[in-house]
This record gives structure tokens, sequence and C-alpha cells, in this order.
């Protein structure tokens, strides 16, 4: 068995396993525990193929021995493969959590039956989109995570619910036409879906079609990772979810949409024009996201809105294009995901301890329990940057990229993302304040329900992650730069896929400087 | 490459009217619109397979005088996709319509609260000086609130839990007419057919 037949496992696992759960609709517990098993699974194939990527590069599977051009390919190269890991491994704490959650609260308003076939197909779809080698395999990704996240919004078809989720599905199947439009156009403009061919044919088409067929895809993707000014939908629609399904959605559905962004940045439109307009995207979604947070009453809008600010940090390493930035990007992108879903199940558990999320209803818990003030308090310092935590790395990194980068964009993206660490370290002191400080409510105090151990358990296995990306934050840059150069250069993307011939074809590379440069070592001016 | 200009046309009126139905209200045409644009985006999918020839068949034909196959196979992904996607959409307008009377998109919730506090605001004014007003909503923190110095909830519209998971049938776009929450349309119809 060749080690390539392991990519198709992270798609194929969680997609048999949604439909033997769902077989198993009238067993509930047996419907845990294989979803749970599945997605075990498929965190030690991600674990494997982690390994693997590091010592022979880039990973392909031509599924159905097709021609490339013609067929399904999966590639796995090192971001991908960081991805497929963090993704799983948050999955899984999140599915440990919301099955303790489902235990302990009354079973008969949740439905269960289609919880976790639904969850699985979500994992699948994510897997898939981090994974697919053509566009029109990361559309159809895309649309089996949000078919999957449709359901997950509206459990139970309360009335919150089918408000919040009109809005979403909506503004998510708007995404969806406008990507299908752009896969149209660019089936037209080069006459192939795949990454690697799209990346030869692209460098050779006319700057205006370039331009627009770039443009197009941005603003499908920027959709779904919520950028600024196409961020509105996501603070009215993720809060009214049950708090293990926001957790997953804050962690990896946005995250879907920047690592999209960073493919079509890098292989398909090298350092393109666009650098500019997503410079300026990411500082509008840091400013004025956070200040977004800091006037919200209500714990989950609070996160969500740090949420869409945040998104920016990985724009700006995006938008800069240079081998720090990128790297310091991806480091991000992992921090990112577990923090943020860690922030959503200590949310949960307030929430549950404290019977609201409510800002102002809230009160007391520290002394109430102080065991979820700690597991609050850890990723919340987290997310603010302070040191020593992985988003002080993330941050520090990228500002050296910025610095190095030297531009007025770059200065002022920096300035940007200082004020919003500094804001964001407000708005976690106003939660800090209200929810944990204060007098409790005497609500508060009878309402005295014991949490369930898994529950923190899970949570507090997450704190663990994110310690570990700081204690591993050495190896894990170098893993990141490594990721980012491979990804800069294109070429072992392009010749794993299709042969060294076509990787000789590629008329452009990004340089560590962030500049486009042509296959003579000259920079091109555009 | 040869385009059809027939099909171009067909699929840029189906987007165009996909469009108008997308911008209306009322969840059902939404959906109806997203029908339509998916339509006008598959037939942009047939414009890209170019000149129309031969069926695809290996060995049937000359490669060369083949209809290109592949983006028929992305329409029917697509189509499959669509059909899905479009009965949720039709249940979660069914659901809305039975749980609200209605299935009108809700505003956005900083819009109503926005709303809320400035007609708040014009009836203070009506009232008090504008300096006063002024004063009155900013006492009205939140902090004191929360400390019990402050009446709670329900008297500010900013204290008000947006979010909270109740299953109460507060209705967005009616609510902001009023303090109490305006009647349901299928109540409204109910009490045109009573006088």
């Amino acid at each position: 068995m060749s080690i390539e037949l392991l990519l198709a496992l992270p798609v194929m696992l969680p997609l048999g396993g949604a439909a033997v759960t769902l077989l198993l609709r009238h067993h509930a517990r047996v419907q845990m525990w294989l979803a749970i098993l599945t997605l075990v699974a498929i965190f030690s194939v991600a674990l494997v193929l982690g390994y693997y990527v590091t010592q022979a590069g880039v990973l392909v599977l031509q599924i159905g021995n097709w021609t490339p051009q013609l067929g399904i390919v999966l590639v796995a190269d090192r971001l991908t493969a960081l991805m497929l890991l963090v993704s799983s491994f948050v999955t899984l704490a999140v599915l440990l959590y919301s099955s303790a959650q489902t235990v302990s609260e009354n079973v008969e308003r949740t439905p269960v039956a289609i919880y976790h076939p639904t969850y699985l197909a979500l994992v699948a779809g994510v897997s898939m989109a981090f994974l697919a080698g053509d566009l029109f395999n990361l559309y159809v990704g895309f649309e089996v995570l949000l078919a999957a996240s449709y359901v997950l919004l509206t459990l139970g078809g309360s009335a919150s619910r089918i408000r919040a989720a009109t809005t979403y599905v909506i503004v998510s199947l708007l995404s969806s036409v406008i990507f299908l439009a752009a896969v149209a156009a660019v089936y037209t403009a080069t006459g192939t879906v795949n990454l690697a061919e799209l990346a030869v044919r692209l460098d050779a088409i006319e700057p205006g079609t370039r331009m627009m067929l770039e443009l197009m895809l941005l603003v499908a993707f920027a959709i779904k990772a919520a950028i600024f000014p196409l961020s509105a939908w996501l603070p009215d629609s993720y809060p009214t979810a049950p708090a293990p399904v926001t957790a997953v959605f804050a962690g990896l559905l946005t995250k879907v949409g920047i690592y999209a962004i960073l493919r079509l940045e890098t292989l398909l439109f090298p350092a393109s024009q666009t650098s500019n307009l997503l410079l300026a995207a990411a500082a509008l979604s840091l400013v004025i996201g956070i200040l977004g947070a800091v006037a919200q009453t209500d714990l989950k809008r609070v996160l969500s809105f740090t949420l869409v600010s945040h998104m920016g940090y990985m724009l700006f390493g995006i938008g800069m294009s240079t081998q720090m930035g990128m790297a310091a990007a991806i480091y991000y992108v992992a921090h990112h995901i577990t923090v943020q879903a860690t922030l959503f199940l200590g949310a949960g558990l307030i929430e549950h301890r404290g019977g609201t999320t409510n800002l102002i209803k809230l009160g007391g818990l520290q002394k109430l329990a102080p065991v979820i003030a700690i597991l609050f308090f850890i990723p919340a310092m987290n997310l603010a940057g302070i040191p020593p935590f992985s988003g002080f790395i993330g941050k520090v990194g990228l500002i050296e990229a910025g610095i190095s980068y030297d531009r007025t964009s770059g200065w002022l993206l920096i300035a940007a993302s200082v004020v919003t660490s500094l804001l964001t370290l407000y708005a976690i002191a106003k939660i800090w304040n209200r929810a944990f400080w204060q007098e409790p409510s005497e609500e508060i105090i009878a309402r005295d329900v014991p949490t369930p151990r898994a529950m923190t358990a899970a949570t507090a296995g997450m704190i663990a992650f994110s310690l570990l990306l700081t204690v591993l934050a050495g190896p894990l840059m170098d893993y990141a730069d490594k990721a980012a150069s491979s990804v800069l250069e294109r070429t072992p993307y392009v010749g794993a896929v299709l042969g060294d011939e076509a990787a000789g074809e590629l008329r452009y590379r990004i340089d560590d400087q962030g500049t486009k440069i042509d296959g003579n070592g000259q920079e091109v001016q555009e | 490459m040869p385009v059809s200009l027939a099909l171009l046309l067909t699929a840029g009126i189906l987007i165009a009217c996909g469009v108008y139905l997308v911008l209306e209200r009322t969840l059902t045409r939404i959906i109806l619109g997203f029908v339509l644009l998916g339509n006008g985006v598959n037939l942009l999918f047939v414009v890209s397979a170019g000149r129309p020839g031969l069926p695809p068949f290996e060995g049937s034909a000359d490669p060369e005088e083949m209809t290109d196959p592949l983006p028929f196979a992305m329409v029917l992904t697509a189509i499959v996709i669509s059909l899905g996607i479009t009965a949720f959409g039709m249940a979660l307008s069914y659901r809305a319509w039975q749980l609200f009377g209605h299935d009108e998109v809700p505003d956005d919730v900083e819009d109503r609260r926005v709303l809320r506090r400035r007609r708040r605001r014009a009836e203070d004014a009506a009232r008090l000086p504008w300096s006063q007003a002024l004063s009155e909503e900013s006492r009205r923190g939140a902090l004191a609130q929360s400390q019990g110095f402050l009446a709670p909830e329900g008297e500010d519209p900013l204290g008000s839990d947006l979010t909270s998971a109740e299953d109460v049938p507060q209705d967005a776009t009616e609510a902001d007419e009023g303090e109490t929450a305006a009647p349901t349309r299928r109540e409204r119809t109910h009490r045109r057919e009573e006088t």
C-alpha cells in the first residue's frame, strides 16, 4: 500500500462514519462512540501525514488514476498537513465536549440523532477543502461543510436559531454562487480547474482577465473567511448556535476561507496587484472588528467580533506575501483555530454554570466556579497576545515581518495590529470584570449545576494543545517557515502534481522579500 | 473559442432575475432567486464547454470533434448540490412561517439596536432638553446596572438580551414599530377578517 492512499482517509472516514451513524440513529451511545472513534482515526492519519510530508515533501493522490488535469487529485503539502492536524484535534475535542453536554442535559430537546452524522459530514467537508487539488473540488468541499453547518446552526429549529440561520444561509449561498461563477469563468479562460495546471496557465493569460478571475474568487473566499466589509453576517449568526457548534464554526470554517485565500494568493496569483487591497481589508477588519467587540454586552457576541477582528492578522501575513509574513500567518492560523474554539468552549462552560451569556446578568463566577475561571482566563490571555502564549509569538512574528517589509502599508498594519491587540485585552478585561468579578446574583448562586467532568476535560485538553503550540513554537515556526517557502516557490506543488517539466513552465515565483520575479530572477513590474 | 450568444444572453437574464429576487425580503423569493442564479451560472459552464460536438464516447469519433465533457460533469454536481440546498432553504422558510407567521428576513441585530436607541432618544428629546436626554442615556450604564443600582433590562433597549436562545418569538422587523411586539401577519389577517 502506498502512503498516498492515506490522503483519501480524512475525507472517506468521516463520510462513511456519517452514513453509519445515521443508520444507527436509535442507538445514541453507539453513535457517539463511533463518531469519536472516527475522529481519533482521522487525527492519527493527520499525524502520519504530517510525518511523511516532512520526509517526502508534497504527497499527491490521483483518484481512479485519471490524469491530474481531468480527474480528482488530493494534494497534501506541509501547509495542508498542519491544517489537517489542528482541525482534527479541535473537532475531536469539541465532539468530546458536546457528547458530555448532551449526556448531561435533557436529551429530548436536542435531536441527537442527526447531530453526529452532520458533525462528521462537516469534518469531511473541511478535510476535503484542505486536501482539494482542484478548484471544483474545493467548491464541493465548501458546499459539503456549508450544508452541514446549515443543519448544525438550526439544530432544534428554535425561533432565534431560525432567525440567525436565515442570514447565514443567504450569505453563504451568495458566496457559493459567486464561487461557482468564478469556477466557470476560470474554466472558460484556461480550460482546466486543476490548481497546479492553473498555476502554469494563469501566468500566461491577459492581466485584465487574470484580475477579474482573482477578484471573483477573492470575494467568494473573503465572505467565508468573514473579512471586513464582508463580515457582517458572522456576529449575527454564530452566537445563537449551541456552544460546541459555535466553537467548531469559529475555529474552523473561517480558517478554511483563509486557507483558500492563501492558496489563491500564492499558487494561482502570486504577489498580484491585490496585495494592497488585502492589506487594507486586513487593517479594517482588525480595527472595526475589535471596536465592535468592545461595544457588545453578550459574551458570545464579543467573542464573535474578536474573531472577525483577528482574521485581519492572518490576512496581514498573506497580504505581505513575504516569507516571514507567510510563515507567521501559517503559525497564527494554527494558534487561532485552537484559541478561538477554546474560548467558545469556555463560553459554553460559563453558560452551563451561569445559565446565560449576557454579561449584565453574569457575575461572581470567579468565586463560584474557579475551574471555569482558569479555563477561560488562559485562552483569553492567549487571544490578547500576552507573553508567553502562542498568540504573543504569532503577533510578534507578524510584526517582525511587517517591519522587514518596510513599506508604508506595512507600518500602518503594524500600528493597527498593536492597537487591536490592546483593545482585545480591553474587551477581555471587560468580560472578566463583568462575568467573574462583581457580586453574583442570587439566580446564579441558586443555579448550582455541576459541570460534567468531560466538558471541563475537553476544554483543558484544548488549552493543553494551545500551550503545546507555545512550548513547541521553535520547531513549529521552523515548520511554518518551510511550508511558507514551499508555498511561495510554487514549483514543489506543481512539480509533485504534474511533473517537473510542467513546473519548469511556471513563469513567476515569489522571493523572500515578497516581490514577484520571473525565471531569470528579474523583478516583474506590473 | 466560439461562444453561443443565445446561451450567454439566457444566462445573463437568469442571473439578472435571480439577483432581483434575492434582493426581496421574504425567504421564499430569495430561495427562488438562488434557483435562478444557480441555473444561470450552470449555463455559464455550458458556455465554457465551447462549440457543441459529437458525444464524448471513447473511440466513437475523433477527440477533436467531441464535446468537452468536463464542464457537464461539473454542472451535474452543481445541480445536485443546489437541489439539496434549495430543499433546505424551503424547509427553513416553512419553519420560519410556522414560528412567526411569515418568512421575512430579519434586520441586522446591530441595526435594530441603533434604530431603537435613536427612537428612544427622540422620545426623550421631546420631553427633555437634549443635554439632559443624553446624560440620562449615559447614566444608564451597563456597569451600574450589573451592580443592581438601576432597574434591570427591559427598560433599557441596549441591555436586552438579543442573542438568548429562548424561544421567544421576538419579531425584529415589526417589534421596531413600538415597544410591544406588533401582531404577526397571520394575526393581522385574522383581525381583518373579523372586522
